[in-house]
């Protein structure tokens, strides 16, 4: 009985032994700052910052004196925190979030059909172009939501539709390539009114195909022509100009202009 | 001439074509509007050459080709044209891959409507050619092209491209499609039969065009008839007719190359590179017609089938005839509550509709309908890799590895196991236990994968 | 078309849309189940025939307890009951239960349901992902924790009528090759061949009776829910290993029959083995794995510490299953031309 156990612990030992070698031997010698800087960051992995992962944007803000606050997830204090470390200044931008520019459920555009398949959005597009009667709108079939590393996106399960969480959402962008309708966009946090509508379509075949749907009326970009402008017939928000003016969300006669975004 | 076992896997499904397959073709009568998509082929949508408000001659050109890879497209009637509207067509394009096939996607296309005048007064642009022996190949090809005619089995890959190999491809070989390997269509087997002097001069027009000698028909064994006939017409003319066994997807143009000369078509080329260019028996006639009778392609033979169709019957359809036109033709259905699925083409590789709008294209060879109990509305379950999919995969791939993959979006591990490969025939699909929709995740892993590269290209 | 004809167009609202293909063979997940079951029944009730009711009462309540079980998994992970539906918990109870010997106490068939259905199934993610097959998993997993009760058999039924033998429990044929091996000769085994193919020895209840295995191991192949390579290279690898050593060595090594009939062989070869989730996916790892699985048994049985090797030599394999696949991995159509 002692036998083997005394055996096992000797391998143990040994094996132990051997990996403590290994990292005297074998290690890099590392910039010690990279790995204080890759500490202080919130560690999320997202690549949300453009570099592939936190170890390399750590490398990045201590060698290249990339800004630390690039990290879309790093709260204000610390990315302060970082610049202070490494003795640089912080300016902020303001901060971004996703928006899912649609704001039709599957009551307001209906199937047209119904689909049995595999539950993803780029999979159900190759099926007779989805079953959703608006050909430009949210499916809700979670492939960004898959995507955000932050579950940020929650799917309605029962209206199927996207709706992003401005509170969890950093910014990082991960979501706007992978939705196959190009619905979402990054948006100041700090805009007030969104439209919430992607369809270009002519308001007769816009009404048939979702009640909520941008009609092209032109009277939210009366109300506001410097921001708002009309892409054929759609109205189109430009947010590096955003309007504040929150009459707007009352002249849309089919409703699809937002105060928040979580209200829709 | 029997071949025994052509490739490896497939399946054989209830073919159902029983209901169609002594049916005499009969002609479509004149429909009061046409909607004309001019995205029926794979490549370059045509560009519309004609206004609203124009009036147009059956067969005038209203398209013309938009590239290389695309080609014109002709009013099947005279009249109208009312509108030039976006509507929902049966299948948009997909980008070409490997083995690209014209993907359901449903969009919005440019559709040009026709309001017929009941005149059906002809246009006479194009020439026919008598005297086709006499002609240069490049004339032959040009006519080819001017007629707007596309790959009819179903792909819809513009007929003139496949017919100009670069010089540097040593062709030896025309193989013509005549398996009709989908179950429920009979389009072609009763073309065979009912045309078969035009089918063979066809085929001896691309065979001047290719300039080779050795042509052959392969034929799938359940048509006896069929090959009898093409084999009595086919023997003053020095063309070998090959019956094939029955065995889905035998019409498939790599398995149906290799059925025939024995030759396997490279991983990720043309079938071009084994010397072989495929084409399929109503391509064959089309050009037939194009030539010999200058006609442009603006007709074809659609199967109207299922089991809920009053009268499943084979037509000569125009192209842009709708869906409802069409049902009509074989005399409705018999509940309209009771239809599960409206198919354009066959039940493996068709494309489910969801309007009767949906005008028939170029490449249409069948309308099936399936009642509520020939639709399976499944929950797929975990692979319980069973293997079944292994083996009956025609291009021997490991559908339930890709399968995991791409539900996992691991799209670089599944492009490594071959996914570009996959030619969609659906016999993974057919036989899972678990009901796995494995076609569509790798329709997604394809396009994923696509895009991806584009993305690193640029 | 006149109009009087009164032409119906289906009901466009009501369609259905999917991909390509819109047919299906029919097959699924509980049909597969059904047959496996079926394919079992013949052996089950040879065991209850030679053991008695104590063999039907193990069966029962180990069926009973995998359904629960899993029932009750479910609904913890917070998966959906219809999982259920697919029979594959009937299975495991069932294939555990004749892998018991029928003396087994009531808790210790739950604790190997207990130990299939959580430890060897659900905690890997439920059907599909499982790596071991459970039923040899609880199987294993007993005989290690309880190894008295896996390893006393109940005697059979003409046994304890005709006096030869009056104890409790007594020794299946293969716990005789210690023996015969120290002993040098074979006598020792005292039942005929036709004992060991019809079952009339002692052993776990579902393995005794090679003919009726036989029988439901066919009748799978000819159904085609199992393909015959596996069964095949498994019990022909064991013959031909056995036949080789039992020339060199005939006085101290068994027969090929014996090595055949007695033992679990035949029912891991063609109900264990050929598991789908935990066997190779292709005809030539199916081979491979089978090859591996019969080697590995006949090394067990003549010179390991137990005496049956069939569990541990199937759970051995499975662990390599995802190298073989990977190895066995069907080459593309038309790849050979590309590599030049
Ligand atoms: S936003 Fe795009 S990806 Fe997200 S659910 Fe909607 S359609 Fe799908
Ligand atoms: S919602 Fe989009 S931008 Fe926001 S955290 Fe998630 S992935 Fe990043
Ligand atoms: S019309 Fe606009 S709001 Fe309605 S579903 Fe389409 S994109 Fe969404
Ligand atoms: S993987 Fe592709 S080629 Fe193979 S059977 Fe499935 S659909 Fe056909
Ligand atoms: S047929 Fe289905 S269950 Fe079987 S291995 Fe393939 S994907 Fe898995």
């Amino acid at each position: 009985m002692i036998a083997p156990l005394l055996f096992m612990a000797g391998i143990g030992l040994l094996l132990g032994i051997t990996i403590a070698l290994a990292n005297i031997f074998f290690s890099v010698k590392t910039d010690p700052r990279i790995e204080e800087v890759e500490d202080m960051l919130p560690g999320a992995n997202c690549g949300g910052c453009g570099f592939a992962g936190c170890n390399a944007f750590a490398k990045a803000v201590v060698l290249d004196a990339v800004e630390p606050q690039k990290c879309p997830v790093c709260s204000k204090e610390e990315a302060e925190n970082i610049a202070s470390h490494m003795g640089m200044s912080v300016e902020f931008d303001t901060p971004y979030v996703a928006l899912v520019k649609c704001c039709g459920d599957n009551s307001d555009s209906p199937e047209r059909a119904l689909y049995n398949g595999v539950t993803d959005c780029s999979a159900a597009l190759l099926v007779a172009g989805a079953t959703k009667s608006c050909q430009h709108g949210c499916l809700g079939m979670a492939t960004c939501a898959r995507a955000c590393p932050f579950n940020a996106i929650e799917i309605d399960e029962k209206r199927h539709i996207a709706i992003v969480h401005p509170e969890l959402c950093v910014g990082c962008g991960k979501c706007v390539s992978v939705c196959p309708r190009n619905l979402i966009d990054m948006v100041p946090k700090s805009a007030p009114v969104h439209i919430l509508c992607s369809s270009p379509e002519k308001a007769v075949l816009q009404k048939k195909a979702c009640s909520k749907g941008c009609i092209g009326c032109r009277k939210c970009s009366k109300l506001d022509p410097e921001s708002i402008k009309m892409d054929g017939f759609l109205a189109v928000m430009d947010y590096d100009n955003y309007s504040t003016n929150t009459e707007i969300i009352d002249v849309c006669p089919v409703h699809c202009i937002y105060p928040s975004l979580e209200e829709k | 001439m029997i071949k025994k076992k052509a490739f490896s896997g497939g399946v054989h499904p209830h073919d159902g074509k029983e209901l169609t397959n002594t049916k005499n073709i009969k002609i479509a009568p004149l429909m009061k509007e046409y909607a004309v998509s001019l995205s029926q082929h794979i490549g370059a949508p045509a560009k519309a050459i004609v206004k609203v408000g124009d009036t147009v001659l059956k067969g005038q050109k209203i398209a013309e080709a938009n590239g290389f890879v695309s080609v014109p497209i002709h009013a099947p009637t005279s009249g109208t044209i009312i509108s030039k509207n976006k509507k929902t067509s049966a299948g948009g394009r997909m980008e070409g891959g490997v083995d690209s096939v014209i993907g359901p996607t449903g969009a919005l296309v440019p559709m040009l409507t026709i309001s017929a005048d009941g005149e059906d007064t002809p246009c006479n642009d194009l020439e026919p050619i008598l005297s086709w022996q006499d002609c240069k190949p490049e004339d032959l090809k040009q006519r080819v092209l001017d007629a707007g005619i596309v790959g009819m089995g179903g792909a819809a890959f513009p007929t003139h491209v496949k017919l100009s190999p670069p010089p540097s491809q040593n062709i030896d070989t025309l193989v013509i499609n005549a398996s009709e390997c989908e179950p429920y269509l009979s389009a072609d087997h009763r073309q065979m039969l009912e045309d078969t002097k035009g089918i063979i001069e066809g085929i001896l027009i691309i065979k001047s065009i290719l300039g080779i000698q050795k042509v052959c028909i392969g034929i799938e064994s359940n048509k006896p008839d069929a090959i009898k006939a093409m084999q009595e017409e086919s023997r003053k003319h020095n063309i070998v007719v090959t019956a094939l066994p029955t065995m889905y997807p035998q019409g498939s143009e790599k398995q149906l190359i290799y059925a025939i000369t024995g030759r396997k078509v490279p991983m990720g080329k043309l079938p071009m590179e084994t010397g072989c260019v495929v084409q399929n028996i109503g391509t064959a006639f089309a050009i037939y017609e194009a030539v010999v009778k200058g006609k442009p392609l603006y007709e074809r033979i659609t199967t109207i089938t299922g089991s809920p169709i009053v009268n499943p019957s084979n037509w000569r359809l125009r192209v842009g005839t709708s869906l409802a036109d069409a049902l009509t033709l074989a005399e409705g259905v018999k509940n309209p509550d009771d239809i599960g699925k409206v198919i354009l083409g066959g039940p493996m590789m068709g494309m489910a509709q969801f309007s009767l709008d949906v005008p028939i294209m170029k490449n249409t060879s069948g309308i099936l309908l399936l009642n509520k109990q020939e639709v399976t509305l499944y929950t797929s379950g975990p692979c319980i890799r069973c293997g079944s999919c292994i083996n009956v995969c025609p291009q021997s791939l490991m559908p339930s590895t890709m399968g995991v993959q791409i539900e996992k979006e691991r799209f670089e591990l599944a492009e490594e196991t071959n996914i570009m490969n996959c030619i969609e025939c659906g016999c993974c699909s057919y036989v899972c236990p678990s009901h796995r929709p494995l076609v569509q995740l790798f329709r997604r892993g394809k396009s994923e994968i696509q895009a991806n590269n584009r993305k690193k290209k640029v | 078309m006149s109009e009087e004809k009164n032409i119906l167009l289906p009901n466009p609202s009501k369609l259905v849309v999917s991909s390509s293909p819109h047919l299906h063979k029919g097959n699924d997940v509980q049909k597969i189940m059904i047959h496996v079951i079926i394919a079992l029944i013949p052996a089950c009730l040879v065991g209850i025939y030679v053991f008695g009711w104590s063999a039907a009462q193990v069966l029962i309540i180990t069926i009973i307890s995998c359904v629960l079980i899993e029932a009750i998994s479910l609904k913890l992970i917070g998966k959906s009951q219809n999982a259920l539906k697919d029979g594959t918990a009937v299975l495991t109870g069932m294939l555990l239960a004749m892998n018991l010997s029928a003396s087994t106490p009531w808790w210790v068939c739950v604790i190997g349901a207990l130990l299939a259905i959580v430890l060897a199934k659900q905690l890997f993610g439920g059907l599909g992902y499982n790596p071991f097959n459970p039923a040899l998993v609880a199987r294993v997993g007993l005989l290690i924790g309880f190894p008295t009760f896996l390893t006393s058999w109940a005697p059979t039924k003409s046994m304890l009528s005709s006096t030869h033998i009056d104890a409790v429990t007594c020794a299946t044929p293969l716990y005789q090759i210690p023996l015969t091996l120290k002993n040098g000769t074979t006598e020792i085994l005292s039942y005929t061949n036709m004992d060991l193919f019809l079952g009339n020895i002692p052993g776990s209840l579902g393995e005794t009776s090679a003919l009726a295995l036989l029988i439901g191991g066919l009748y799978l192949i000819v159904m085609k829910i199992v393909c015959w390579r596996i069964p095949a290279f498994f019990i022909g690898g064991v013959a031909v290993i056995a036949g080789i050593h039992h020339m060199i060595e005939p006085k101290t090594t068994l027969t090929i029959t014996q090595h055949l009939f007695s033992g679990g062989l035949f029912i891991g070869a063609f109900f264990m083995a050929t598991d789908m989730v935990t066997s190779p996916e292709t005809k030539k790892g199916a081979i491979i794995f089978a090859l591996g699985c019969a080697i590995v048994t006949y090394s067990i049985r003549v010179w390991g510490a137990y005496p049956e090797g069939v569990s541990f030599a199937i759970l051995f394999m499975n662990a390599f299953t995802p190298l073989i696949d990977r190895l066995a991995a069907n080459k593309p159509f038309g790849h050979i031309v590309t590599e030049n």
